[in-house]
């Protein structure tokens, strides 16, 4: 479906940031009780990077992204893009969230250019609207509505939306979790092929430990709530990756291990 | 009806479905005929039945019972011909035969046999008489109430509008907003038709006002709820892409509360309608509602119904109206309340 031209020998030019977290600690009050949701977590990610975060569900790697993208402030601890402090969300850090959030009163054409409208550079932009939206395959749906598209369509505009504001960091918020396995396992493998060609750093929320093998270059392992991290891990296999692959085997035991489900394997 | 007989001889594996959707568009409904004679049958019962008095225009009725009875029988004649207009008289056929059948009942409760007391019931040729008659009282009615009913419902449209969007949006004005809508808003408009009427300066300023307040509460709170209903993903979505505060009130919260303001402005216009009609029988001299207490008050029973008719057409297209404006201002939602 992506029609993006594979270079296996060598990444493209990286325009990725990079990211560095440092201490950071947060937590919600929920009636009267405080909440621990991340505990001193500190990670730094180079440009181009392609990290997974794994962990039980609920444990907090939904919020490290939030912050990540600045839509709320650590409780404690600095994030830092190109080692400048982030203090709320920009279009260089872009999320594709588990929900497609399409805007359902604009067209697939016109969701794809909120982010240039709202920057204010659609005059400018409009070629490269068209240009995302055919590099996900979807030119014939320019001017469908959300209510009109399958589940995979729906994020595959999600994907073009953030990929139109060029992220220096893709954030990627367990994004195939709804869909169906086989367009799931399509989708991996056009998000690996946009990664490779684009070469932003990429911050991938999944709780898929196959996912996380199959897509990254690192995995990093969360504990329960409050999160902290377990393990952090690179994945030293080059790409195109093959599911076959009895390397990838061996790491997602070593993985379910830490995760607790060894007794699974 | 027809066609399902004509399929339940037909063994399955040889129905032919592309055929069978063809011969239904081509053949025109029977219905139109039992329409058709309907009519003639009404026209009929209006004309040859003796009155128990003397009512004005009861030939012209079954005239012009008759020219409908024509035109039914024209219409299915030339069905495949006339297109759309075609298909409404295919759909509605039904519909027009009971029409036929309720007027003859109405006819013969009136006219016919007195069942219904005269003249308080008259007949329906006593309404074509006061349209005939006093066509020109009731077109001016109509206009009074809907340039009223228009300016009445603008104002209170924007005010109600701009009062939700700002009770949702900023915490501060709801403050202050919260408790006048919770007190003002469930007062009936008509309860304070007198105080309106002595307060302005003129009964029109008077009924504007009194349309407005009608709908002004309905859509503030359901632009108020309607902006509270947007998901707040879609401000976390379009904040990373780079939107301000300006860009995420105009372009997320307002289309977002967009269908919940129509259901507003669905309410506010049935509350608009009935503190105007309200307002012209008792202060207004002027309007639809002064139409129906001038014939009332002259016994005029004919032009009392022939009003109410006037009436129940006119709203009923002034909703239509609004649902069209919805539907197509709205194109992207689904599975709406058809009107």
């Amino acid at each position: 479906m992506v029609a993006v031209e594979l270079r296996p020998e060598q990444p493209a030019a990286s325009a990725g940031a990079s990211l560095d977290i440092e201490n950071v600690s947060h937590a919600f009050d929920l009636d009267g009780s405080v909440l621990r949701v991340l505990d001193s977590v500190s990670l730094n990610v180079e440009p181009g990077e392609f990290v997974a975060l794994l962990g039980p569900s609920g444990c907090g790697k939904s919020t490290l992204l939030r912050l990540i993208a600045g839509l709320e402030p650590p409780r404690a601890g600095q994030l830092r893009e190109n080692g400048q402090p982030i203090t709320g969300p920009h279009p260089s850090r872009v999320v594709v969230f588990q929900d497609p959030t399409l805007f359902p009163w604009r067209t697939v054409w016109n969701n794809v250019a909120l982010g240039p409208e709202a920057q204010g550079s659609l005059k400018q932009q409009r070629e490269r609207v068209d240009a995302t939206i055919d590099l996900v395959g979807l030119s014939q749906f320019a001017k469908a509505y959300p209510h009109q598209l399958s589940g995979g369509m729906a994020q595959r505009v999600a994907l073009a939306r953030a990929l139109v504001n060029d992220p220096e960091i893709l954030i990627l918020d367990e994004p195939l979790g709804k869909l169906d396995s086989l367009t799931r396992l399509t989708m991996q493998s056009e998000i690996v092929s946009l990664w490779r060609s684009k070469g932003f750093t990429s911050i991938l929320v999944t709780h898929d430990v196959e996912e996380a093998l199959f897509l990254a270059t690192r995995v990093v392992i969360f504990s329960e709530r409050p999160a902290r991290i377990k393990a952090d891990f690179r994945v030293d296999l080059p790409y195109p990756r093959h599911r076959g692959d009895p390397r990838l085997a061996e790491l997602r035991r070593e993985s379910l291990a830490l995760l607790g489900l060894a007794a699974s394997w | 009806m027809s066609d399902h007989t004509a399929l339940s001889g037909t063994p399955i594996g040889s129905l032919d479905i592309s055929g069978h959707g063809d011969d239904t568009a081509l053949r025109p409904p029977r219905t139109l005929l039992v329409a058709a004679g309907a009519w003639a049958a009404a026209g009929v019962v209006t004309l040859f039945w003796p009155n128990i008095q003397e009512f004005a225009r009861t030939s012209d009725l079954a005239v012009a019972q008759w020219i409908v009875a024509l035109l039914l029988v024209v219409g299915y004649a030339l069905h495949a011909r006339l297109g759309k207009v075609g298909r409404w008289f295919g759909t509605n056929a039904a519909r027009l035969a009971g029409l036929a059948v309720l007027l003859s009942i109405w006819q013969i409760a009136s006219a016919k046999i007195g069942l219904w007391p005269q003249p308080y019931i008259p007949p329906p040729q006593g309404v074509i008489d006061a349209y005939v008659t006093d066509w020109k009282r009731l077109v001016d009615s109509v206009a009074a109430s809907l340039v009223l009913l228009s300016t009445g419902i603008a104002a209170g449209a924007a005010a109600g509008f701009v009062t939700g969007l700002a009770t949702g949006w900023t915490r501060k004005v709801g403050y202050w907003t919260n408790p006048v809508l919770r007190l003002i808003g469930p007062i009936p408009a008509t309860s304070l038709i007198p105080i309106a009427l002595f307060l302005f300066p003129t009964s029109f300023s008077a009924s504007v006002f009194l349309v407005a307040l009608a709908t002004w509460f309905p859509v503030s709170v359901l632009t108020w709820s309607g902006v509270a209903s947007v998901d707040s993903s879609y401000y976390d979505v379009a904040r990373t892409l780079g939107a301000r505060q300006r860009f995420l009130l105009l372009k997320i919260a307002i289309p977002g509360s967009l269908p919940h303001v129509f259901v507003g402005l669905f309410m506010g216009l049935g509350s608009a309608i009935s503190v105007l009609v309200a307002a012209e029988m008792v202060g207004v001299k002027s309007g639809l509602g002064y139409y129906l207490d001038w014939a009332q008050g002259w016994a005029a029973y004919g032009h009392l119904f022939g009003g109410l008719l006037v009436m129940a057409v006119l709203f009923s297209s002034l909703t239509t109206l609004l649902f069209r404006f919805r539907d197509r201002l709205l194109i992207w939602q689904k599975g709406e309340v058809q009107w």
